[in-house]
């Protein structure tokens, strides 16, 4: 077997660059191989979980976002005829920091669905809010007459068991996204002014 | 001398997680679930076996004063394919794995090999530990995975065994869940080991 390199300046500094080098382009190949996968996976899962929290549509969402303090907002139409908005929101009160949901508002406000995108809550505990039996309570509710608080502070909503923190999180991200949804659309308005004619 | 012993050397004798109990960093935090084990696992194994057969391939030509640059350069870059790939074709396991996939680099079981082994050793062999290596820590995270899955959320690889009105051990998928799985795995496997004088 041949002799290992020296340890001379020239011969480190050449392997290490070598090595480098070569990874990085074996790095660059794979990048450009992933890159488009990558980018369809997120945008599918996107829509996946728009589709998920608003009745059917044929539009496309992505292209019609708008975006206001961070969230986006995505108006979802029918046959040119709004169905509703999907909201992707936030909050940073989980017990694991930051939940992020996607809400789905009708056009008068009232809550369709809700999916969570990501969380990191306790496993057994604050996970249960992807549960049916949590997450189904919100559906048909508009914010506008059901308080978005838990009941132990006087609220509307059931928490769940052990995970209030998390259940108030929850609460939190909807409401900004129904904030939101008031603030940036004539969704809401429009329904009331109608109402009151 | 056989060099079949360098493939099986790493599954029960040197195992790196009950015997070398070396990168146990993913092997507490990641296993509450069976497929999450097995997919770590996988992602260690893929690096592992790379980077041992480069870095046996090449290890004439890194001077000994920049092994571990070079080492850790190698195992970085095998690293990152296996995060991008992860990304675009599996993204619910990427996401259930999160930032163990990027720590890969640091776990102590690949940058061991590649020192006590690889760099000594001809290709074959590298390739055949990091084969045994691999497989003894993805049998052995995918174990405690199983157990704290079964034990903690009643289902096996997300099928569900018991449990539906919610009555298991929550305990198990928690973290100190972990370190009580793999006390008693130890224990278990020392005990095997002693038996049958492995």
């Amino acid at each position: 077997m041949a002799k290992r390199l020296a340890s001379t300046l020239i011969n480190m500094v050449l392997s290490l660059v070598l090595i480098s080098v070569t990874m990085s382009a074996a790095l660059a190949f794979v990048y450009l191989k992933t890159k488009d996968p990558i980018e369809a996976a997120a945008m599918k899962k996107e829509l996946e979980a728009i589709r998920e929290v608003l009745p059917e549509f044929n539009s496309d969402p992505v292209s019609d976002m708008i975006e206001s303090n961070g969230i986006v907002i995505y108006p979802v139409t029918q046959n040119d005829e709004s169905v509703g908005y999907a909201i992707k929101t936030y909050t940073d009160n989980g017990f694991g920091g930051r939940i992020e949901l996607m809400a789905g508002f009708l056009p008068d406000g009232t809550i369709y669905g809700v999916s969570v995108l990501q969380h990191k809550e306790t496993p057994g505990l604050g996970t249960k809010m992807t549960d049916p039996g949590f997450r189904e309570q919100f559906i048909g509710k508009n914010p506008g007459n059901f308080s978005l608080q838990v009941k132990k502070d006087g609220g509307m909503v059931d928490a769940i068991t052990a995970a209030t923190i998390s259940s108030r999180a929850y609460c939190d991200a909807l409401q900004r996204a129904y904030n939101i949804l008031i603030q940036d659309t004539s969704a809401v308005t429009d329904a009331t002014t109608e109402t009151n004619e | 001398m056989s060099s079949l012993k360098y493939l099986t050397n790493g599954l029960i004798k040197e195992n790196p997680i009950f015997v070398l109990v070396l990168g146990t960093c993913p092997a507490l935090a990641v296993t509450t679930s069976a497929v999450n084990g097995l997919g770590m696992g996988a992602a260690t194994l893929f690096v592992l076996l790379c980077s041992n057969v480069i870095i046996s391939l090449i290890k004439n030509f890194i001077p000994d004063k920049v092994r571990i640059a070079a080492f850790i350069v190698i195992i970085a870059s095998f690293v990152t394919i296996v995060d991008l790939v992860m990304n675009a074709y599996s993204p619910e396991l990427y996401k259930a794995l999160g930032i163990f996939i990027p720590l890969i680099v640091v776990n102590c079981m690949i940058l061991g090999r590649a020192e006590a082994f690889a760099q000594k050793n001809k290709v074959l062999y590298a390739f055949l530990d990091g084969l045994g290596m691999g497989l003894g820590f993805t049998l052995a995270i995918t174990m405690m995975g199983a157990i704290r899955e079964i034990l903690g959320n009643g289902t096996i690889f997300n099928i569900r065994i018991f449990g539906a009105e919610g009555s298991t051990l929550l305990l198990f998928v928690l973290p100190p869940g972990a370190f009580i799985t793999y006390g008693f795995l130890i224990a278990v496997m020392n005990r095997i080991r002693m038996k049958y004088n492995l």
